[in-house]
């Protein structure tokens, strides 16, 4: 039986054998199966004969977006820093996007990182991905040997059992709060439009924290984070993160520790999840790589809710729409300045 | 801690067109202000990166200031306008994981506002001692032997 996912399998490896072949694009950004169970491993195909190996399921947790500066860098020809561009139309790549990674492609665009003319942007509709830490929590320590998915259900089996769970009860949380799981520009289309997902309130974890008091926000936080192990799995797993140097590298000034102290890992997820403000798209590949499960994807779903409310911008939406930090608005709300807030009592 | 002789310690960032000049009105007009705050001098509100905030706690403030030119005079022309939008994600940001609003605090300050600065640390330094010495995000530092 054929399912949404291998159809759509099957358009991804027919289309990109067909521009690997009229030499449209010198390389097509995808995935292929991965070694484990419910893992599928980011992939480059660069001959019509390695779009075989090509695949679309519901465990591409790893946003494509972040591996495109870098493939578009290699492919140029090699040259110094002081040398002029090369002449002549650079080679394009052709790459697979979902709502959240087209909005990253749009915010690579923006911030000069990725030349629209060199992206062939092939637009899926997201059904959302599944969480491999909720599958494994629901078989509690028994290894899984085989997953097999259908549309709605994924049969899971090991040794001695086989058992059959709803597909929509493991989906990561960033998937089941998203509301743009179609692509926001592609230039081709493969597969049906996504549906929308229903959402009462997309920011309920990020409320449930607020109305906590200061006091048991700073207990949550603290140990929500305890069990950091400082790898940067969540920094490198980010399409946003392309420093050359990261500020946890610099080591004059050094602005945090590169310990696991607790103070230490704190500034560290403090200034990762700020570094993201105004860009996240809530693309749950942070949260996905974790091997600690910590939940950081609400510091940065915190920092989406602010501007959303502050500024009424969205990262990434648009290619004419500037990202909310590199423009301001002079009626930009102040209350928190508190002069401002000295002068609001003497006005009343 | 309820220790009496306790005093906190205040990094000020302050701009140097409009704020420091405040602050230096306010010492030229006598204007009395506790000695708890330690001035930085920056080149523009807009300088100041978190990175600077966080860095100032972890290394021992308790409480920090920052301070620029009133929305509309930025020396930079716009400077304070994309630094206010990013003091407000952080001061947000810093709430959501526990810690006391009142320790960081953002104001704008003129020139010729001298008393007004005075106004402001009196007003700053009540608010830290209030809380008492910071306990989050200050690292243990092992003191030389």
């Amino acid at each position: 039986m054929a399912t949404i996912n291998s159809k759509i399998s099957e358009e991804i490896r027919a289309l990109a054998g067909k521009l690997l072949e009229e030499k449209k694009i010198a390389a097509f950004l995808g995935y292929c199966q991965g070694s484990l169970p419910m893992t599928a491993r980011p992939f480059v195909a660069r001959t019509p004969e390695d779009t075989d190996k090509l695949i679309w399921n519901s465990f591409c947790v790893l946003n494509l977006a972040n591996y495109l500066p870098e493939l578009l860098k290699s492919l140029e020809p090699p040259r110094g820093p002081r040398d002029p561009a090369p002449e002549g139309p650079l080679p394009k790549v052709a790459i697979l996007a979902t709502g959240c990674w087209s909005r990253n492609i749009v915010i690579q665009i923006q911030e000069n990182q990725v030349d629209r003319d060199r992206v062939v942007i092939c637009g899926v509709g997201s059904r959302g991905m599944v969480a491999q830490a909720k599958v494994k929590e629901l078989f509690d320590g028994r290894e899984i040997l085989e997953v097999i998915e259908e549309d709605h259900k994924l049969l899971v089996s090991g040794n001695g059992f086989n058992e059959e769970i709803n597909r929509w009860n493991v989906v990561r949380d960033n998937c089941l709060t998203c509301i743009h799981p179609d692509p926001v520009i592609f230039d081709i289309r493969i597969g049906d439009e996504a549906g929308q997902r229903k959402n009462d309130n997309r920011f309920a974890e990020v409320e449930k924290i607020d109305n906590k008091s200061t006091a048991e926000r700073s207990r949550w936080f603290t140990d929500e984070f305890a069990s950091c192990i400082r790898c940067y799995a969540c920094r490198n797993a980010c399409p946003l993160c392309y420093c050359p140097t990261c500020f946890v590298d610099d080591a004059k000034p050094q602005w945090v520790g590169k310990s696991i102290d607790q103070v230490d890992t704190s500034i560290f997820h403090i200034l990762r999840a700020y570094h993201c403000a105004g860009r996240c798209t809530d693309c749950g590949s942070c949260e996905s790589v974790c091997p600690m499960g910590i939940n950081m994807r609400i510091l940065t779903k915190k920092l989406t809710s602010d501007v959303l409310n502050l500024y009424g911008s969205e990262a990434g939406m648009a290619l004419d729409a500037p990202l909310p930090l590199t423009t301001y608005r002079q009626d930009d709300p102040q209350n928190f300045i508190i002069t401002e807030q000295a002068a609001d009592k003497e006005g009343e | 801690m309820t220790d009496k002789t306790w005093e906190p310690k205040i990094i000020a960032f302050l701009c140097t067109w409009c704020s420091y000049a405040g602050a230096d009105l306010a010492g030229v007009s006598r204007f009395q202000y506790p000695p708890n705050i330690r001035i930085v001098k920056v080149p523009c509100s807009g300088r100041i990166s978190p990175n600077l905030i966080l860095n100032a706690l972890r290394t021992g403030a308790d409480g920090v200031l920052v301070s620029g030119c009133h929305p509309g005079d930025c020396h930079y022309i716009s400077g304070n306008y994309f630094a206010r939008r990013r003091f407000a994600l952080f001061e947000n940001l810093l709430e959501f994981i526990g810690i006391e609003p009142d320790r960081v605090n953002f104001s704008w300050v003129s020139a010729s506002e001298g008393e007004q600065f005075a106004e402001i640390v009196k007003d700053v330094t009540a608010r830290v001692k209030e809380l008492g010495p910071a306990t989050h995000l200050v690292k243990k530092f092992n003191e030389a032997a």
